[in-house]
């Protein structure tokens, strides 16, 4: 691959693009069939995006002036192989309230940057907690 | 009826938009649409490439919305540039076909929440529609449906969903009354809307944790309910903050599933953190805020505030601006039409007229394609009872809502097939065994009162076995197609298989034809007329079709039918050449060209013949002579009886058409100033036409009586029958034959067993 980035003329990926898309495991869409279903050969762990995905999309969201849009797409590609327990333990922590002090919130941006590589999602939360404190959200809610 | 009061507000207090609350405008305690006294004066300050002040608030005390939006949603750049345009041009912009929806675009990346306040508040609400119709981000319009139902039985979930997708629907949305219920509903659904094709979207609204898990599990496609607020005090209150719901945000594109904020006006004022700004004001927020966290869209316009928005001057209107400034910001729109705003039929058309006309990513952000009490969400502003109106108002003004008539046979077809479905699905896996009855009442069931089917606790023990299990979309796929829904199998994984590629991730994204069509290779192009999204011949068509359309051969096969067995009972014989009569007491009946010829019954269903005896008999009565004449030179009702009346030994005639509309008319007046008319003749009895005779024949004796009147209770007659009139009057006219002379005719009754 060049490093020329894709464009809205890319889109939708899967007919236009279709080298470009596989699944976790590397496989191509043709071979996700209902036949390889039942034969056990696609799991619904082929059925998930992939970090390269998310960021082809954010590719094409930005030629269409959806910056906003691409870093969204940016940050959920650090997401994807950050386990579910986690993303919702980050996600409980940012809700109000529920971290009482600065520290989990950057006990858990740490976890991102070092055991997942999710600068972006990292530097994101280090922000909620600076406003966090400024705003008084560690603060008794129950 | 009280002395000391008129009437009529008796009568107005009966209909249902009194049970409709209005509320005054009081901007001090949140009951302000447009703008409040305390809203801020657009403003922005750019120091060193960043916002430093916004709308009239330092950066030292940007709360976390100013600072979310300063950080995330405003480009310093453009901002200089489009903060300093007037909010009046940029207005008329808005509403300037000439000037590109990419254009308005661009510099909506650089205004303040207060800034869009204020241009669209400039907008009337019919420049509100047009400039939302022009700025909409995807061409094609598409319709989201609720899918819902009371006893949250997954047969009818099922069946229901596959109903839904049958109409056009591009996305359904269930909810539980039973928060357990989650995994049955989620399974019950997804099954369903894999009935008859594929690519439906999904979701399954339950609380954020629940709906992510089922989400992974494959069996939903899109989330919604990813609430955010215009205040601070509110956002905390509703147990989030920008971060919490933007780091959501990218969790769901991260498990490959589409997703949208939901935000309207209201919310704040329900729950109690208003801070004494308008409901425009505290939208703009939120939707700049939506912008920010880089959501593909937004469910928008009132949605549960809706009901007290409209208690206000100018909130449906605010509604509209809002989902305006929406669009404006280049989010995907579910515009609302949701939560059921009034009591009144007619507000409800009102309301949804615009968005129809001037379509929208999706029309209504929840159509309740169940009845109002199965909707879990609570009634939408249309449902299940009024489906058809909609589909009515599609076809009126030729406007794409989305939806497609289906007919009876396919509405059955689906439900059945759904049903067979999640029945082998739920027995495939163990999870349930519905009998045989229970399924055909769900099936004919037009709502959960008339089901026999699961009820809400043994359903939470199939919703906790899904769950415990850790059943997934792949089971349900192989439970499908082990029972033969291979097609159903096929479709569900083709929906899955979407999230590989992310493709539907992007903005405005639905499924048409097992294709994804967004604001990437979609985009919304409207530059005035025959630009845009246009309805093609096909699609016209499809929206023309709806059940029960009159046809000339239909209409005239039963005129047919019912003249084939009224003439056995009847002969209408020539006599010969009509002449001037000349008996005082003398009333002629003149019969129009078709009566008893072609057409033998009135509008109201009496037989011609009948109708000519009762007349008779009223003639009679009132010591008249009564004779028939055919009159061929005419059909129209006034020179039928004009002639009539030339033709009468008194002078007194009465014209009648086949389709019951008969004249009392006299010699020597002009055509159009008859004695008496009966025009509603769907309507008039034979008892009316028994008096009229008698009316006849004593304007006959040169006295004046009492003219017969017709009541009616405000029926629309031309609604009711005027297609079929026009059919059936035309065979009147096609046995026109110019100058012809009247004709003496007798009728004979022959006694034929019934």
């Amino acid at each position: 691959m060049s490093n020329s980035k894709l464009t809205t003329a890319d889109y939708p990926l899967a007919e236009k693009r279709p080298d470009l898309v596989k699944g976790p495991r590397g496989t191509g869409l043709d071979s996700i069939s209902l036949d390889a279903v039942l034969a056990g050969e696609v799991t619904l762990e082929d059925l998930r995006i992939t970090p390269e995905a998310l960021r082809l999309q954010a590719e094409i969201a930005r030629d269409a002036n959806r910056a906003t849009l691409g870093a969204n797409f940016e940050r959920a590609a650090e997401l994807v192989k950050v386990p579910q327990d986690f993303i919702m333990h980050v996600y409980e922590l940012l809700r109000p309230g529920r971290a009482r002090s600065k520290q989990p919130l950057l006990d858990a941006a740490q976890t991102l940057r070092e055991t997942y590589r999710a600068e972006r999602m990292a530097a994101f939360v280090e922000e909620a907690a600076e406003v966090y404190e400024r705003r008084g959200l560690f603060t008794y809610r129950f | 009826m009280s002395a000391n009061r008129w009437g009529r507000f008796e009568d107005w207090d009966e209909r249902p938009l009194r049970l409709d609350k209005f509320a005054v405008e009081d901007a001090e305690n949140g009951f302000a649409a447009f703008s409040s006294p305390y809203d801020p004066k657009p403003g922005i300050r750019v120091a060193g490439g960043r916002v430093v002040e916004l709308d009239g608030v330092a950066e030292a005390d940007f709360d976390m919305i100013d600072l979310f939006i300063a950080r995330y949603h405003l480009d310093p750049v453009v901002a200089v540039e489009a903060m300093a345009i007037p909010s009046h041009d940029i207005a008329r912009m808005l509403v300037d076909m000439n000037v590109p929806r990419t254009d308005l675009v661009r510099l909506a990346h650089g205004l303040t929440p207060a800034k869009l306040a204020e241009v669209v508040a400039e907008l009337n609400a019919l420049e509100i529609a047009f400039a939302y119709s022009k700025m909409r981000a995807r061409r094609t319009p598409g319709n989201q449906a609720h899918v819902t139902n009371a006893k949250d039985d997954p047969l009818q979930l099922a069946a229901d969903a596959a109903i839904a997708v049958g109409f056009g629907f591009d996305e359904i949305e269930t909810t539980m009354r039973v928060s357990r219920n989650a995994w049955a509903n989620a399974v019950a659904c997804a099954v369903g809307s894999s009935v008859g094709r594929a690519g439906t979207l999904f979701q399954c609204s339950s609380e954020e944790a629940e709906e992510l898990k089922i989400g992974m599990a494959g069996f939903t496609s899109y989330a919604e309910t990813v609430s955010v607020y215009g205040t601070e005090r509110a956002f905390v209150d509703g147990d989030d903050t920008p971060w919490s719901k933007a780091f959501l945000a990218s969790a769901y594109a991260s498990r490959g599933i589409k997703m949208r904020c939901t935000s309207g006006a209201g919310s704040e004022l329900l729950m109690g953190f208003h801070e004494k700004k308008s409901m425009l004001y505290l939208e703009a927020r939120c939707l700049c805020l939506q912008r920010a966290m880089g959501v593909q869209g937004t469910q928008n316009g009132g949605i549960d505030g809706a009901p007290v928005t409209a208690t206000v001057p100018g909130g449906v209107r605010e509604m509209m601006a809002e989902n305006l400034v929406a669009v404006w910001l280049d989010l995907e729109c579910a515009s609302g039409n949701d939560a059921r705003s009034t009591e009144s039929e007619i507000r409800v058309g009102a309301k949804i007229l615009p968005y129809l006309i001037g379509g929208s990513d999706l029309i209504c952000s929840g159509f309740g394609s169940i009845l109002k009490y199965d909707n879990s969400f609570n009634p939408s502003l249309l449902n299940g009872e009024e489906l058809e109106d909609f589909l009515v108002l599609q076809r009126d003004f030729e406007a794409d809502g989305g939806l497609t008539p289906i007919t009876e046979e396919k509405a059955l077809d689906l439900r059945r097939r759904a049903v067979d479905a999640i029945a082998a699905v739920f027995d495939e896996l163990d999870l349930g065994h519905p009998t045989g009855a229970m399924k055909q009442s769900v099936v004919m069931a037009s709502g959960s009162d008339d089901t026999d089917s699961y009820r809400p606790g043994e359903v939470a023990e199939i919703s906790d076995r899904i769950q415990k299990r850790a059943i997934t979309v792949v089971d349900v796929i192989r439970a499908l197609h082990a029972r033969g829904f291979e097609e159903e199998a096929e479709n569900l994984l083709w929906l899955v298989k979407l999230r590989i590629s992310g493709d539907y991730l992007q903005t405005s994204a639905m499924v048409r034809n097992r294709k994804i069509l967004s604001a990437v290779n979609d985009a919304n192009d409207y530059q005035g007329p025959g630009s845009g999204y246009r309805l093609s011949k096909q699609r016209l068509n499809e929206i023309a079709a709806i059940r029960d359309v009159l046809d000339r051969e239909t209409v005239l096969a039963q005129e047919e039918e019912f003249a084939r067995l009224e003439a056995r009972g009847v002969a209408f014989t020539r006599i010969g050449e009509a002449a001037v009569g000349g008996d005082p007491r003398e009333v002629v009946i003149g019969v129009s060209p078709a009566f008893g010829v072609k057409l033998f019954r009135t509008m109201g269903g009496i037989p011609v013949s009948d109708l000519l005896r009762e007349m008779v008999a009223g003639i009679e009565s009132a010591g008249g002579v009564a004779r028939i004449v055919r009159l061929r030179h005419t059909a129209d009702t006034s020179f039928l009886g004009l002639s009539a009346a030339r033709l009468s030994g008194s002078g007194v005639g009465i014209g009648i058409q086949a389709k019951g509309t008969a004249v009392i008319h006299q010699a020597d007046r002009l055509p159009h100033n008859n004695l008496e008319l009966f025009s509603n003749a769907p309507i008039t009895t034979l008892q009316h036409y028994r008096d009229l005779g008698r009316n006849a024949a004593t304007y006959a004796r040169g006295e004046m009586p009492e003219p017969v009147v017709v009541p009616n209770h405000g029926e629309a007659m031309g609604s009711r029958y005027h297609a079929r009139v026009a059919l059936i009057y035309a065979i009147e006219t096609s046995l026109i034959a110019d100058g012809a002379p009247p004709e003496e005719i007798a009728v004979r009754r022959m006694e034929v067993p019934a």
